[in-house]
């Protein structure tokens, strides 16, 4: 049955409201991890984008007499070391942490998706080459990698961008050339082919609207997988630095007092846990949702 | 066999090569040299050092012997050939930094830490990840195979520095059962560390295994081998976790790249003397040298473990043939 509506829904690519999707939206929502992840995240972009207005302190302003106060009714992640509230601190690096993950999860995901596009439609020599090159940028260790690329610009915010983009990218190229080699094969667009359209309107019309499915949740891995590398590069102290901090720079301020203070770790720490839970569960449940064949696997 | 492996660590000369091409054009591209930041030294010192370390030479092409007519000398004096020179001997050059060490000392202390600590990570992954993959898949959809998972996808979205953290938090100082730090020692420096680095392939190698043996296990010839009256366990361990294990094995070779990359923070969290930390220092201070050294040293690892890889993949699978 659901074959049948997926059929339907690739041969008028440009249907209004296709069924496909609507089934998706009934079988995501009968996933109860993913609707709650789908809440979180939802609340977590609205705290970043309101932490202005959210926090109860500002994340600059220091108070020696307080400083490296336990949670409390007040503070209620407790303060650093500097006596800075670490709930707002959090909150101002949930804005860059998740401004981090999208925006390099949709640089990702349009060189991802051009390169793989590319490749998979091509095929042949090209693709042999591009897909060496994809192979060797697999293995190789990522910090490493992003770590060079930080040498050559230094630190600042374009160098980190620049330098998760081009280890994020990768995967999103692989899922896409592998979803491109399965639809070019398909009767619509050797239809299209044959009438003489442009090889790059059958990509943009033809092909890349049938695999928006598994692009989504690509998407959704590429973000959590960003957050997580931009924290593990704040935090040995090569990421982001002052006056922008993430939950990973944050971690990494609380690492050196965490012996005695283990909150000063544990808040920003669990921040980063639960939003990148968030994004996998809600992650599996799209992909189920929209391969509902592909479960368990 | 070993025409294979000899094969493919003939094959990796020219890919260290053209790697170590690409690292020095990095460093010789990226403004400030190694020597800027110390004001103290008079030019003509600053000279001099340069000087030893060949940094008075251009990088790539040495223009004055061009004009000077000294043909070979066009390629031969600059440093990426002094560089190569080294390389090919297995000198890595001195370290900018560590006046009096080479970067091939350094290398040589810090490297077999790394590797211990990293092996015993891999260790625990296998030893751990798969037989908690066979109790998840044969006891599918029961608790067990729910907590198993649940704990998966934990150990793969926990940031490690939380769990090191943690780790140290409870084991350290609140029992006081194991070191918080430091790596030199007998077993019980080792443990924390690598739980904090092996828990997230644990918990990759998990989950791969569970998807994979649910798979195989519907397979023909393993209602075959029951249908033959075959023991149980010995269906489960010849027929399925044989064939199984394939999957497992060809991410081997990321998950070892991804194991390099959590040492970074396991490190730094447990003041391990292993190489990570050379690393990030040496990207602070600008030095070259041990930034190439320790790339290049990374790679071979790299290249290293993925010829064994393909050597059990082979092992394995017999259907796969080394060529």
């Amino acid at each position: 049955m659901n074959e049948v509506t997926q059929k339907k829904s690739n041969s008028r690519s440009s249907s209004p409201a296709s069924s496909l999707w609507q089934d998706a939206w009934k079988r995501l929502f009968k996933n109860k991890a993913a609707v709650i992840s789908l809440f979180y995240i939802i609340g977590i972009i609205l705290v970043a984008i309101f932490a202005d207005v959210l926090a109860p302190f500002s994340y600059e302003v220091q108070s020696p007499e307080n400083r490296l106060a336990f949670p409390n009714t007040t503070y209620w992640m407790g303060t650093d070391i500097l006596g800075r509230d670490l709930f707002s601190r959090v909150i101002y690096g949930t804005r860059m942490s998740m401004s981090v993950g999208i925006i390099i999860a949709f640089c990702s995901l349009i060189v991802g998706t051009i390169y793989g596009s590319l490749s998979g439609y091509a095929g042949g020599q090209l693709d042999n080459i591009l897909m060496r090159v994809v192979d060797i940028l697999y293995t190789f260790p990522s910090l490493l990698l992003i770590i060079l690329i930080r040498v050559i610009f230094g630190p600042g915010l374009f160098g980190i961008f620049l330098a998760l983009t081009i280890v994020e990218w990768v995967s999103v190229s692989r899922i896409v050339r592998g979803q491109i080699l399965q639809v070019k094969e398909m009767a619509y667009v050797e239809a299209a082919r044959a009438v003489g359209v442009k090889h790059q309107i059958i990509i943009a019309r033809h092909i890349l609207p049938n695999i928006l499915g598994p692009i989504i949740v690509t998407l959704t891995f590429e973000i959590p997988a960003a957050i997580l590398s931009e924290s593990f590069l704040s935090f040995i102290g090569l990421g982001l630095q002052p006056p922008f901090s993430s939950w990973g720079s944050l971690a990494n301020d609380g690492f050196q007092a965490f012996k005695s203070y283990p909150y000063l770790i544990f808040f920003p720490g669990m921040a980063i846990f639960l939003t990148v839970l968030a994004f996998n569960l809600l992650g599996d449940g799209l992909r189920d949702a929209l391969d509902p064949k592909l479960k368990n696997t | 066999m070993l025409l294979f492996i000899l094969k493919r660590l003939f094959i990796s000369i020219p890919v260290i090569f053209i790697l170590a091409t690409l690292t020095f054009c990095i460093m010789r591209v990226t403004p400030g040299g190694p020597f800027d930041k110390d004001k103290a030294i008079p030019p003509e010192i600053k000279a001099n050092i340069e000087a030893k370390y060949h940094l008075d030479k251009p990088p790539f092409i040495n223009t004055p012997a061009f004009h000077e007519k000294k043909w070979i000398n066009i390629l031969t004096e600059t440093q990426y050939f002094y560089y190569m020179k080294g390389l090919a001997r297995g000198d890595l050059g001195p370290s900018y930094k560590y006046l009096g060490r080479s970067v091939t000392d350094i290398i040589r202390d810090s490297l077999p830490v790394s590797v211990e600590l990293g092996f015993y990570a891999a260790l625990l992954a296998f030893l751990l990840g798969v037989p908690l993959g066979i109790l998840a898949a044969y006891k599918h959809n029961t608790w067990i195979d729910n907590a198993a998972m649940f704990t998966a996808i934990s150990g793969i979205t926990l940031p490690s520095f939380l769990v090191a953290a943690l780790l140290i938090y409870i084991f350290s100082i609140k029992m006081g059962w194991l070191p918080a730090g430091l790596w030199d020692g007998g077993w019980e420096y080792k443990v924390l560390p690598t739980i904090a680095l092996g828990l997230r392939p644990v918990a990759i190698i998990a989950r791969l295994m569970r998807t994979s043996m649910l798979d195989v296990i519907k397979a023909d010839y393993v209602r075959t081998a029951r249908a033959k009256g075959l023991n149980e366990v010995w269906v489960i361990l010849k027929h399925v976790v044989k064939n199984s294990l394939i999957p497992v094995i060809t991410i081997s070779g990321p998950l070892i790249a991804g194991i390099i990359t959590g040492s970074f923070v396991i490190e730094h969290v447990f003041a391990i003397p292993g190489i990570a930390k050379h690393f990030i220092l040496a990207v602070t201070n600008r030095d070259y040298t041990l930034i190439m050294g320790v790339t290049l040293v990374y790679a071979v690892l790299l290249i290293i473990a993925n010829i064994l890889v393909d050597v059990f993949y082979a092992l394995v699978d017999p259907r796969i043939k080394l060529s």
